[in-house]
């Protein structure tokens, strides 16, 4: 067996097209990358933005970018969870994740005003502040998500069969997950402890709650499945802390009217749903970014197949592709 | 009443009756379990409705399906072996009809007695992997030739527990015969109480475990559905087929489900008999007439809870590795099953 993963085939230009756009306008061309966890496309730009101008978000911003953010990486993992099983024939939890992610697109609705591309983010804040009864209303889906989180676990990962099929299926060991660039919950699943929300002091709440960073000894399918499905359950725990926690105060900075960035060059990345995404800006001052190179997570994460597929079964293939957890559209950007 | 049913009916209306009833005995199940199960069950598991629109609560939405599958075009590929592969479907459907002729559905309602019915419906059973092996063979498809070749693989792997699993029985009823299978259990008595006759399922549960599983498997439901694995060859061999084709393969899989639900329910539950004991019957011929109509009543709600077991296993498992599946054929069922022989053997020796 033998594979090679072809990109290009959905490109659609961001990088380039960033360029001819202002700051602002940027984040509703970007949230578009991965498609399912989009509200955590733009904070790492908006973060970049911001450290290029020199401001922060006031404090109520950064947890409600912080909620909205692990809202996201809900709303995406979860799919991935329910889109497991029906890689491998099990109709059902699809149908499962497909309900429960519909709360949670509803609370990103309520809070945003989109479900899929929310485009909320602003240099210096946020569009708006949550809405009335949002906050009690997240904490009865975050409920309903960990009940939800159980129901894959018993349905899914308690079965023999999805346990031979993924157990020792697909190894990928730390050393060549390292040199691969894999980032997120599959370089995790490899046993390397690494996950960007600890690691690097963002202005950001994620320093403000309690929660630990899940990573498995085994490096095979089962691990990078499992260590996701804990990331989700864990998602469901910050979110719930940092409700309780939420300051009082403005969700918007004190920034121009015009917003112009000036000279100089930043990087910010965060840790999204699928891995390490990250935004080079490139500014000259101008209304709109110079250059921007966006680093996105499955195109890293699929240059590993050539070596991973190497001499599997075929059914095999099935099962790895859908353990590394890639989205066409964060690939090719 | 008894006198009614005990009218004499010649020959030919025997046999038009015959015919009309194994019509009826493997449509009527197919579009049930279809209907029950596929359209209402899995829906509910999987928190939605199903079809609503076509008949009450969408009872008439098989009508509907058909209508739509006989509507399109027959396609044959161009590099096809165009009659094999017209063939094919109907060879598949022709098993399900042949197998239900042998299945007793009350004292006199059966279409054949034949003394050795457990060999014929074991021997039947697998004419449908020659129709799947030449549908795969002849659609010129590499997704097809795969899946006919894995369930080639697959049905002839899991025959051999399924007849495994039978043999027990037959040691116990000592007859192959399964109008003699049905009266040994409903006349039997369990330590001198008969008030639930004997069914084979209390002495040959791990029998009844295995020959589900082969049935799970001889069907190419969902934890063994490698011939058709969507997510890696398309639709096995089916890919190619549409139309009426595609229709007479799916009804077939789901007819051939309720055929073997029959068969498992007249060796192992007791099949279209009640407790003989309850109405004081000694003997197949003291068998009221009425059980002519209540045995196929009752054989069509064993049936449902049997098809029931099936599908509910298949809407919530995933599927085996192809390596994996043989693996548990050979190394996991038969042993059992020859234990299960080997036990039985010793036992009825024994007692």
């Amino acid at each position: 067996m033998w594979a090679e993963p072809s990109a290009g085939y959905m490109h659609r230009g961001y990088e380039k097209l960033t360029e001819v756009r202002t700051f602002p306008q940027v984040t509703s061309l970007i949230n578009r990358i991965d498609w399912l966890g989009s509200f955590a496309n733009e904070v790492p730009f908006i973060l970049a933005a911001e450290k290029l101008m020199d401001i922060e978000a006031p404090p109520r911003a950064q947890h409600i970018r912080t909620i909205l953010f692990e809202l996201s990486r809900i709303a995406n993992v979860g799919l991935f969870l329910g889109d497991l099983g029906v890689q491998m024939g099990a109709v059902t939890p699809v149908f499962m994740a497909f309900r429960d992610r519909e709360y949670v697109l509803n609370l990103i609705e309520g809070a945003t005003g989109g479900r899929f591309h929310p485009n909320f983010d602003r240099i210096g804040g946020l569009k708006d502040d949550l809405p009335k009864g949002w906050i009690d209303e997240t904490k009865q889906v975050m409920k309903k998500l960990r009940r939800f989180c159980d129901e894959i676990d018993d349905l899914l990962f308690g079965n023999e069969i999805f346990q031979s099929r993924m157990r020792g299926v697909g190894v990928i060991p730390s050393d060549i997950a390292l040199q691969y660039g894999l980032s997120g919950a599959n370089l995790r699943a490899s046993g390397v402890e690494w996950d960007l929300r600890r690691d690097q002091s963002l202005p950001m709440a994620w320093d403000k709650v309690d929660w630990k960073v899940w990573t498995h000894p085994d490096g095979d399918s089962w691990a990078r499945c499992w260590v996701r499905l804990q990331e989700v359950r864990e998602s469901t725990k910050i979110v719930d802390q940092l409700l309780d926690t939420i300051p009082a105060g403005p969700v918007m900075a004190k920034v121009p009217r015009i917003i112009k960035v000036p000279e100089g060059e930043a990087w910010v990345s965060t840790e999204n749903p699928l891995g390490e995404m990250g935004y080079y800006v490139v500014s000259k001052g101008d209304l709109g970014p110079f250059r921007v190179k966006i680093r996105s997570a499955s195109f890293n994460n699929m240059s590993i197949a050539p070596w991973v597929l190497k001499g599997v079964y075929v059914p095999d293939i099935i099962t790895i592709l859908a353990s590394l957890y890639f989205i066409l559209g964060d690939i090719d950007r | 009443m008894s006198a009614l049913l005990a009218v004499e009916i010649p020959y030919w209306g025997q046999s038009l009756l015959r015919v009309l009833g194994g019509i009826v005995a493997v449509l009527l199940p197919a579009g049930t379990i279809v209907y029950l199960f596929l359209f209402k069950m899995m829906s509910f598991m999987q928190s939605r409705l199903g079809p609503m629109e076509a008949g009450p609560f969408g009872s008439m939405q098989l009508f509907a399906e058909v209508g739509k599958w006989l509507q399109k075009e027959d396609i044959v590929p161009a590099e096809a072996d165009a009659r094999i592969y017209k063939l094919a479907p109907v060879i598949v459907l022709l098993s399900t009809f042949l197998l239900v002729v042998v299945v007793p559905f009350g004292p006199d309602a059966y279409f054949v007695d034949f003394s050795a019915g457990v060999f014929y419906a074991l021997a039947i059973g697998s004419v449908s992997v020659i129709g799947i092996l030449v549908a795969g063979w002849s659609s010129a498809n590499k997704y097809s030739l795969l899946g006919g070749l894995r369930a080639a693989g697959q049905l002839i792997a899991y025959e051999l527990p399924m007849v495994l699993a039978v043999v027990g029985v037959v040691i116990q009823a000592g007859s192959m015969n399964l109008q003699d299978i049905v009266v040994a259990q409903n006349s039997g008595s369990i330590f001198g109480w008969d008030g639930v006759g004997f069914p084979f399922v209390l002495t040959q549960f791990v029998g009844f475990l295995v020959f589900m599983i082969a049935v799970q498997a001889e069907l190419t439901q969902v934890p063994f559905d490698m011939p058709i694995a969507e997510s890696e060859l398309v639709s096995g061999y089916m890919t190619e087929y549409s139309g009426f084709r595609f229709l007479i393969f799916f009804i077939g899989e789901f007819a051939t489900a309720g055929v073997f639900a029959f068969i498992a329910s007249v060796l192992f539950l007791g099949g279209w008999g009640v407790p003989f004991s309850w109405f004081g019957w000694e003997g197949l011929d003291d068998v009221d007439n009425w059980m002519n109509i209540g045995g196929p009543l009752i054989m069509f709600t064993k049936m449902l809870v049997l098809t029931g077991i099936i599908m509910w296993v298949r809407f919530s498992y995933p599927r085996f590795r192809e390596d994996q599946l043989q693996r548990f054929a050979w190394k996991v069922l038969i042993p059992i099953s020859l234990a299960n022989i080997a036990l039985t053997a010793i036992v009825k020796v024994a007692v």
